[in-house]
């Protein structure tokens, strides 16, 4: 077995309660074989108990009493299955409750979206928004499932027409990479094995595609960033002046020797090793977890970044921001929160609102400008220290910010910046 | 175009995941402890810890609820761990909180000291002044723990709201809190069992010799094998007998089951684990009392 060499892969799936999203991830599950025989037994036995004729493939998914007794999913479920090409992790994210700030938690690390149409109702108001909030989040690729096919007799025109639909919609938004899959999770069609009753269609199955899609190019290799995490300082004999910054590459490739800029100081430096527990590496890329060590003796700490001299971020302290916001209590015109951004904490103030989306249509909204629970808005802030940053589009680790009630410290809200 | 080469495949990509949160904690919170049971998730959050904090020792104590019913092999591993790592331990006992009359023990056939921890537990980090426990769950583990966060908020009783979870966003964990209240951060959330396996094989971390085939006086109880030990009631046709087992995860004897495996080395259990048919925890009776078990003991505090 050679899977230690798999790839990881992280998607998520939108849909709405009858769209049939959790028949479809237990189908995944299913047919990749990574149902054990106690949870089949587990829930043949509720759906017995329930009732119904088959096994509700949807029980493996809805994990907390109030989920299992109400038939609904209440929060970003995670789920883990491989196949000798790669691992998935699937974060499930339900359609209704609660709906924007549960599909922008599960889209913020995913390479890609799955997004599901119920063939029989084509495209409606939810599609419309599931795609705009993976076109927000700058998920890479996106998937548009067409499922429940086996209810519209498996036509083709049926497939044809959903399909011109989204692509009247989807040109708008600011996606690359847009697939169609004709579907039935329920009968197991086009998931893992090729549908015997669609000869029409010439693509690939659901699997095959989470298991070739190119993501090698979703995270950024081309501008350095590495903020600082933590300093590591032994205070032993052994390493008596050692002074390693630990951190996560946010962007580009590191190398031994690379000449490097500090920020805020401006200071330069050199790269004297990058150090790890299993020996020294030769280069750090996204996202590894390292240790650099500097050739000169500067007292850096966290929240700063290491960059290069002729690539550097945006330092700011002014910021203009497409915010979701995830509280009961709207957002505070000119109020203070507390801002995470990298590995930097910041405060920052609510300067101005510009406007509100309305997700279901695009419009700008400049009247309504009262951003409650599930809003997403345009916003600029100012903070009370200048951040690093690159534009959300151009680096997803530096160009995103979470903001924290100061008062219940609750995460109150995601910003991507512009 | 030039094709890039920078891949990392997926155990190093999750081992990158979990050294980041590991540091994380180091710089958000004051008083972090590792919580330490001897099994195989405790014993990666730990290695995982080492390489967070090298050349530097980890930068926190262990802490071990000791149900007082542990394999002998898991302390020996334990105390020999502890020695080479040069790390603190700190050793909260059940049996201490029975003797005082604080706790009360079940009795009977089915007696375990599983919901006697999480008492322990919570007591543990007050007396401690401990403002983060970190565990090894993992998401795949149970269907309550597919829905836990990495940076996991408990109020000032220790409990869990799952309806009322911080969302966590890219590579952002809120780590506030008010005092008086604590965190339970999950380093290997993304980890499954099989994955924990293979990475042990890649790293060639050693493990307690309980986890590999070796021959054992057991006896059958609904289905399950336990191991005949003086912590466990068995009733008069419960008969005990040899047999070569070996156990999945490794808890407290009176609820830890154990399988007929010939599997000697940690390619044997890749090999076995790949191929099981039942999950690590379908030989826990602790999980099995009730359909939600697992999640009304991590609303009270549970691990």
């Amino acid at each position: 077995m050679n899977q230690e060499k798999a790839e990881l892969l992280r998607f998520t799936t939108a849909g709405s309660v009858d769209d049939g999203k959790s028949t479809l991830i237990g189908r995944l599950l299913f047919d990749a074989k990574a149902i054990f025989e106690d949870q089949l037994e587990a829930i043949r036995l509720t759906s017995e108990r329930r009732g119904g004729d088959e096994v509700d493939l949807s029980l493996l998914t809805d994990g907390l009493k109030a989920e299992r007794e109400q038939g609904i999913t209440i929060d970003v479920a995670y789920r883990y299955f491989s196949t000798p090409k790669r691992k998935f992790i699937i974060a499930d994210t339900p359609g209704h409750i609660q709906y924007t700030r549960n599909m922008v938690t599960g889209a913020s690390t995913a390479n890609v979206a799955l997004v599901l149409v119920d063939a029989r109702h084509g495209v409606i108001e939810q599609t419309k928004r599931h795609a705009f909030l993976a076109s927000l989040l700058q998920i890479p690729h996106l998937v548009v499932c067409i499922n429940k096919m086996d209810l519209v007799d498996y036509k083709e025109d049926v497939y044809n027409n959903i399909k011109a639909e989204f692509e009247k919609f989807s040109f708008k938004l600011d996606v690359k990479d847009v697939h169609f899959i004709p579907i039935s999770a329920l009968k197991g069609d086009n998931i893992v094995d090729r549908s015997q009753n669609m000869p029409w269609f010439e693509g690939s199955t659901l699997l095959y595609y989470l298991e070739n899609v190119h993501i090698g190019s979703d995270h950024n290799f081309i501008d350095a960033r590495f903020p600082i995490q933590h300093v590591i300082r032994p205070n032993t004999d052994e390493f008596h002046d050692y002074r390693g910054y630990a951190g996560r590459v946010a962007g580009g490739i590191w190398k031994k020797g690379d000449l490097v800029t500090l920020l805020p100081s401006g200071f330069q430096s050199k790269i004297a090793k990058i150090d790890s527990m299993d020996g020294e590496l030769e280069e750090a890329y996204p996202p590894l977890s390292v240790t650099l060590l500097l050739e000169d003796d500067l007292d850096l700490s966290r929240g700063e970044m290491i960059v290069r001299e002729n690539n550097q971020p945006n330092v700011e302290q002014d910021i203009e921001l497409m915010i979701c916001w995830f509280s009961e209590k709207p957002m505070q015109l000119n109020g203070k929160y507390t801002l995470f951004h990298t590995t930097r904490e910041a405060r920052c103030v609510i300067k101005e609102i510009r406007y509100k989306l309305n997700i279901n249509t695009l419009h700008r909204d400049q009247e309504d400008l009262k951003i409650g629970m599930n809003d997403i808005g345009r916003i600029s802030i100012r903070t009370t220290k200048p951040l690093f940053y690159d534009s959300y589009r151009k680096n997803r680790i530096t160009g995103s910010v979470i903001l924290i009630d100061e008062g219940t410290n609750a995460t109150v809200a995601a910003g991507m910046i512009i | 175009m030039e094709q890039f080469n920078y891949r990392l495949d997926y155990l190093r990509e999750l081992e990158s995941e979990s050294i980041f949160i590991i540091r994380e904690v180091a710089a958000q919170f004051e008083n972090p402890v590792i919580l330490f049971s001897g099994g195989k998730d405790s014993i990666l959050v730990t290695h995982l810890a080492r390489k967070a904090f090298y050349p530097a020792k980890i930068p926190f104590p262990l802490l071990h609820i000791d149900t007082g019913h542990n394999f002998e092999e898991t302390l020996t591993y334990r105390d020999e761990m502890v020695a080479r790592l040069g790390v603190r331990l700190k050793i909260a006992s059940v049996q201490e909180l029975i003797d005082t009359g604080e706790l009360t023990e079940e009795n009977g056939f089915n007696a375990t000291r599983n919901y006697l921890q999480t008492p322990v537990l919570l007591k543990a980090i007050e007396d401690g002044k401990y403002d983060v426990a970190l565990g090894g769950a993992r998401r795949d583990e149970e269907k309550a723990r597919a829905k836990e966060r990495f940076f996991s908020h408990r109020d000032e009783f220790g409990q869990w709201d799952p309806k009322n979870q911080r969302p966590e966003l890219w590579n952002l964990f809120n780590g506030k809190k008010r005092p008086g209240e604590h965190f339970r951060v999950f380093p290997i959330s993304n980890w499954t069992e099989l994955d924990v396996w293979m990475y042990l094989a890649v790293e060639k971390i050693p493990l307690p010799s309980l986890y590999f085939s070796h021959t054992r006086s057991v006896f059958e109880r609904d289905g399950m094998l336990l191991a005949n030990h003086p912590s466990i009631l068995r009733r008069e046709n419960e008969v005990p007998f040899d047999e070569i087992i070996r156990f999945r995860t490794i808890g407290d004897i009176t609820c830890t089951g154990a399988v007929r495996s010939p599997a000697t080395s940690l390619d044997d259990i890749i090999e076995e684990v790949a191929t099981s048919r039942t999950t690590e925890r379908g030989g826990r009776a602790d999980d099995k009392r009730a359909e939600t078990a697992m999640e009304d003991r991590k609303k009270q505090g549970y691990f």
